[in-house]
């Protein structure tokens, strides 16, 4: 009997020390991805578009993937826009990061769909990152959930791990930072239409298209430089 | 498998039970980083809307029923409890209670989220088995309980 009590107690203290060990080294979001970049560089990048770009309005958005806002417009204005004036070659949309201080996975979140965007998945990795956005509500590290993203998007986990270990992508998303703010961009989502900064009260996908159908109605179309361009767009590098 | 040899492999798999069981709550109090979870879906499974059951973490409702278990099985060990059926009773009723939450939690990750995570798998096998043993114990009870008397006769 006595022997019996003496083999449960080391069991409690080996299952113990099992779970400190798995909860110390859980891991967690790699740093260099996570955080701002040490330098600022301009790599040329000017943020993924989807549609023609004979488009003859361009309209691209200043985005936080942590923000409920942009999270509700990603899942309630997004496919409408999409259906009506994306694919109709109405309007090209060009995403941009704006991370907001404020919140902690921001920068992370955003490097992931970079990563997603170096196998051709961008477009992917934000509905997965949009469509799933409780990870932004709990405040837990999301990090392996993440990965089950990028496993879910239909990337090689292994080369989005050692693109999101690497931070290769930290100085470009600190630059479309920046370049939001020297735009005066003050929130997320922020839109600007052929440049011109959106300020009406509410960004909905039939504002959207009375405006796209005004310019439209009120512009020539755009000379054809060639042909072929009508399909929609993914994860296009634009230089 | 004799009554005392059933309560201690009870104790012994309800001891593993609550230290799986504490491991997901305190992850899901923010203790650590993300769960070590191989290629399961543990992440999907803890940050959906069943890993919360009346206000708290599915996983302290483990950590509660795993330690209750583990203490009545103690209890239960003395030479004292060992012939008594209220014992082998107490404990398949936790048992009982244990499996139906485990049968709804584990509908809930096969058909409403779709994603399984391993923790919960280890979980689920551990008290199906306290189950298995507690039923047993209870029908060995019965089987060796002395027939009824009639004071009249």
């Amino acid at each position: 009997m006595n022997r019996f009590y003496v083999v449960l107690a080391v069991l409690a203290v080996v299952l113990g020390v099992a779970v400190f060990a798995l909860l110390k080294t859980g891991g967690g979001a790699p740093a260099a991805a996570a955080g701002p970049p040490p330098a600022v560089v301009d790599d040329g990048f000017r943020g993924y578009t989807l549609g023609s770009s004979d488009a003859r309005v361009e309209i691209t958005e200043y985005s936080d993937f942590e923000c409920p806002f942009c999270a509700n417009f990603a899942t309630v204005q997004m496919p409408t826009i999409r259906d009506q004036l994306i694919q109709t070659g109405k309007v090209q949309w060009r995403y941009r990061d704006y991370p907001l201080p404020v919140h902690k996975y921001s920068r992370f979140a955003a490097h992931a769909a970079q990563c997603a965007g170096e196998q051709g998945k961008f477009w992917d990795m934000h509905d997965q990152l949009f469509y799933h956005h409780q990870w932004a509500q709990t405040g837990k590290d999301p990090n392996s959930l993440f990965q089950q993203f990028a496993h879910d998007a239909g990337l090689d986990v292994n080369k989005y791990n050692a693109c999101m270990e690497s931070g290769r992508y930290a100085a470009r998303i600190e630059f479309s930072r920046q370049e939001g703010e020297n735009k005066l961009v003050d929130g997320t989502p922020t839109f600007f239409i052929n440049g011109k900064k959106f300020d009406g009260p509410r960004a909905t996908s039939d504002v959207f298209k009375q405006i796209a159908d005004s310019i439209i109605a009120h512009s020539p179309p755009k000379p054809h430089v060639s042909a072929g361009h009508e399909h929609e767009e993914k994860d296009h590098f634009v230089h | 498998m004799t009554a005392l040899r059933q309560r201690q492999t009870i104790a012994v798999l309800a001891l593993v039970g609550f230290f799986v069981a504490l491991y997901l709550w305190l992850h899901a109090l923010g203790v650590g980083g993300p769960l070590k979870c191989g290629t399961g879906a543990c992440e999907t499974v803890q940050t959906s809307p069943w890993a919360v059951f009346l206000g708290f973490p599915v996983a302290f409702y483990g950590v509660v029923g795993y330690g209750a278990l583990f203490v009545v099985a103690i209890v239960a060990m003395r030479p004292a409890a060992l012939g008594r059926r209220g014992w082998s009773s107490m404990l398949f009723a936790m048992a009982s209670l244990g499996l139906l939450f485990t049968l709804y939690l584990t509908y809930a990750e096969l058909f409403l989220i779709h994603a399984i995570c391993r923790w919960c798998v280890t979980s689920a096998t551990i008290i199906t088995a306290i189950w298995v043993l507690t039923f047993l114990a209870l029908r060995t009870d019965r089987a060796a309980s002395p027939p009824r008397q009639d004071p009249q006769a």
